[in-house]
């Protein structure tokens, strides 16, 4: 009743081809961003920002990453945490070394160097794909730590490779408080998923799926693989660096290579496959989903351990997590690959119906 | 010249281990396309299952023993609850699951059975050999020996069972062609289970051997994932390939560890120790620009 798109003709080339075809899409969008631009920062508090929203965009940035690397051009990749350490170092030197560079230019710059590192990790896809790229991305994840912890001038000589972030000035104004970090990142993220829900359904992002679904014929039908597979490494690579950076600036502050672990690259690779592969929204859920999935853990678990009178440990609670991880995926795999942006499909089916059974 | 050769020695015997692992993912990719991520888990669960159950003061046969029918079992249920259902989706999904496998056993087997490190005694002591210390001076150690004793007769017993055995000649005609081997009546589903438990008992044998050398710990986990680049040197369908690969990775990343440091640091300055870590990976990412089927796998031939 309320959502359907009966009624809505679209008169020019113009109107056919926008990014939300259909009046309530927009409106919903528009309104989400009102509520995130204009609600939020009015009624979260400080807990709300520096453990949950920031985390949440960011992580949300580099699932996007990988959701164009893996979901849309089919290249599995386990090291999309060490692309996201290139940015973070990237924009720490880019701010050190280059005089009055412009924040927001050493985050595009952070973007860029991830961007052209991985490239060069990308260029076996085209001989190997499948798991041999999977175990080539390893040798990306490993290698780029171990660089950065050993060559002290990617930390400015400071002792294990650790940086601190330097203050985030915009114009003259820095922002310091967790609430301007959130508008800064969510301004970020914002323009950054515009972008690619508008390259996914270019030709690029037609290429890039064709190659997903099978590249030999997409080769024969004339895409060039090896421009488009590094394309998609490139732009994949690119958003992990922007999310590096913002997670060294207004995340944590300072950082070391170690922390960006290749069981962070797991964590950004289940946040797409439980929110759904080749799915721009999907990004942005499972990246909430697996964000809130120990903090939820960590509140209902000692609780039902006290209602059953259970012994319980902190270790417990963290292995139950990954237990409940690795179940959650072999779960969404096997009953729904496609994640819970295909939930979400289904339920705009539902509601387009709705109340009307046909 | 003397350390040279130590070094190269010990590296090939610590690439056994490397090898025991790599082929318990071979078995697996071999009969059913799988490529299994969870081996490394797999072994973890192994070794933590034995010291487990002698924790409670069992002897070690008997453990053994327990620790290969939770491997089994365990074989069985992941063929029967995640992968059967996964029948005809792309390898890729498939590989996924298994890294979801993974973590599965990795937040389930500390629980059961404990998280803090521990040690393993199998009887074998890791020391030295007198005589090769006395006679050449150079330091070789029973236990690596022993290991690499254990992994051949390991590869061959396995070697003859699929040779000579009708259950090894099903897995092999299951490997070579699915709908083939079904229509002639090989039941798929029993020879997955089986060589999922073949699988479980390699990861039991490899699990027992790291444990002894390293204690059984977490870490375990970690060190299966070199067992990835050993597969890329061999190739991922060859038995022989998987230990080839084992020797190579492990000679070179020890000689690497050694010698290159020092150039390195003479170069950029500075220290850049732990090469370890990452060589491998790197080595077999140049060798798939060479050769990407591996040395002993079979060239792959893409059909439109």
């Amino acid at each position: 009743m309320l959502y359907r798109e009966a009624g809505q003709f679209k008169s020019s080339y113009a109107a056919d081809q926008q990014l939300f075809p259909i009046l309530q899409d927009r409106v919903g969008v528009l309104l989400l961003l009102a509520v995130a631009f204009g609600v939020v920062p009015l009624v979260a508090g400080e807990y709300w920002f520096s453990a949950i929203l920031i985390p949440f965009l960011i992580f949300s940035l580099a699932a996007l990453g990988l959701n164009i690397l893996t979901g849309y051009a089919g290249q599995l990749s386990l090291g999309s945490a060490a692309f996201m350490a290139v940015g973070a170092y990237a924009a720490y030197n880019f701010q050190l070394r280059v005089d009055g560079i412009p924040i927001l230019l050493s985050f595009i710059g952070a973007g860029l160097t991830a961007a052209g590192v991985g490239i060069v990790f990308g260029l076996p896809s085209l001989w190997i794909k499948g798991f041999y790229l999977a175990v080539a991305t390893l040798a990306a994840q490993f290698f780029i730590v171990w660089c950065l912890t050993k060559f002290p001038w990617f930390s400015n000589y400071s002792s294990s490779g650790v940086i601190s972030a330097q203050k985030v000035v915009i114009l003259g104004h820095t922002f310091a408080s967790p609430r301007e970090k959130y508008l800064l990142v969510l301004g970020i993220v914002t323009v950054l998923a515009l972008m690619a829900k508008n390259l996914v359904r270019s030709s690029t992002g037609r290429a890039w799926m064709a190659v997903r679904d099978m590249d030999v014929a997409a080769e024969v039908i004339g895409i060039r693989l090896l421009p488009t597979k590094l394309l998609a490494f490139a732009v994949s690579s690119f958003y992990c660096g922007v999310a590096g950076a913002l997670y060294a600036f207004c995340y944590l502050g300072s950082v070391e290579p170690d922390g960006f672990s290749l069981d962070m690259s797991f964590r950004i690779l289940f946040m797409i496959i439980i929110g759904g592969m080749g799915s721009i929204l999907g990004s942005f859920l499972g990246a909430a989903f697996i964000l809130l999935l120990p903090i939820l853990l960590d509140i209902v678990l000692p609780w039902l351990a006290g209602l059953f009178g259970l012994p319980f440990s902190n270790a417990t609670v963290s292995h139950i997590q990954i237990l409940v991880f690795g179940t959650l995926i072999m779960f969404f795999l096997i009953v729904e690959p496609h994640g819970l942006a295909r939930l979400w499909q289904i339920g705009k089916e539902k509601l387009r119906l709705w109340p009307f059974p046909h | 010249m003397r350390f040279f050769l130590e070094v190269l020695i010990s590296g090939l015997l610590s690439g056994v281990m490397y090898s025991l692992v790599a082929l318990g993912f071979v078995l697996i990719y071999k009969a059913s396309g799988v490529f299994n991520f969870a081996q490394g888990a797999m072994v973890y669960l192994a070794a933590l299952s034995v010291v487990g159950v002698m924790e409670k003061g069992a002897p070690l046969w008997l453990a053994v023993i327990v620790a290969f029918i939770v491997m089994t079992l365990f074989g069985i249920a992941t063929e029967k609850f995640v992968l059967r259902k996964l029948v005809n989706q792309p390898p890729i999904a498939l590989f996924m699951a298994t890294i979801g496998l993974a973590f599965f056993i990795e937040g389930l087997a500390p629980m059961v059975f404990g998280s803090d490190p521990r040690a393993l005694d199998i009887g074998i002591v890791d020391e030295p050999i007198e005589a090769i210390l006395n006679r050449w001076g150079m330091v070789i150690s029973k236990f690596d020996l022993a290991a690499a004793a254990i992994a051949a007769v390991l590869v061959t017993s396995l070697a003859l069972f699929f040779q000579y055995t009708r259950i090894g000649r099903a897995l092999r005609a299951v490997a070579d062609d699915h709908q083939a081997a079904l229509s002639i009546g090989i039941p798929l589903q029993h020879i997955w289970a089986i060589v999922w438990g073949v699988a479980g008992f390699v990861a039991l044998v490899a699990g027992m051997l790291w444990g002894a050398r390293n204690g059984v710990q977490f870490a375990l986990t970690f060190t299966a994932l070199k067992a990835l680049p050993v597969l890329i040197i061999g190739g991922f369908t060859s038995v022989p390939g998987a230990i080839v690969g084992g020797l190579i990775i492990g000679a070179s990343e020890k000689l690497a560890e050694i010698y290159l440091p020092p150039l390195m640091q003479s170069a950029f300055g500075g220290n850049f120790g732990g090469i370890e870590g990452w060589f491998p990976y790197v080595l077999a990412l140049g060798f798939l620009l060479v050769r990407p089927e591996g040395l002993f796998g079979e060239k792959h031939i893409d059909r439109v």
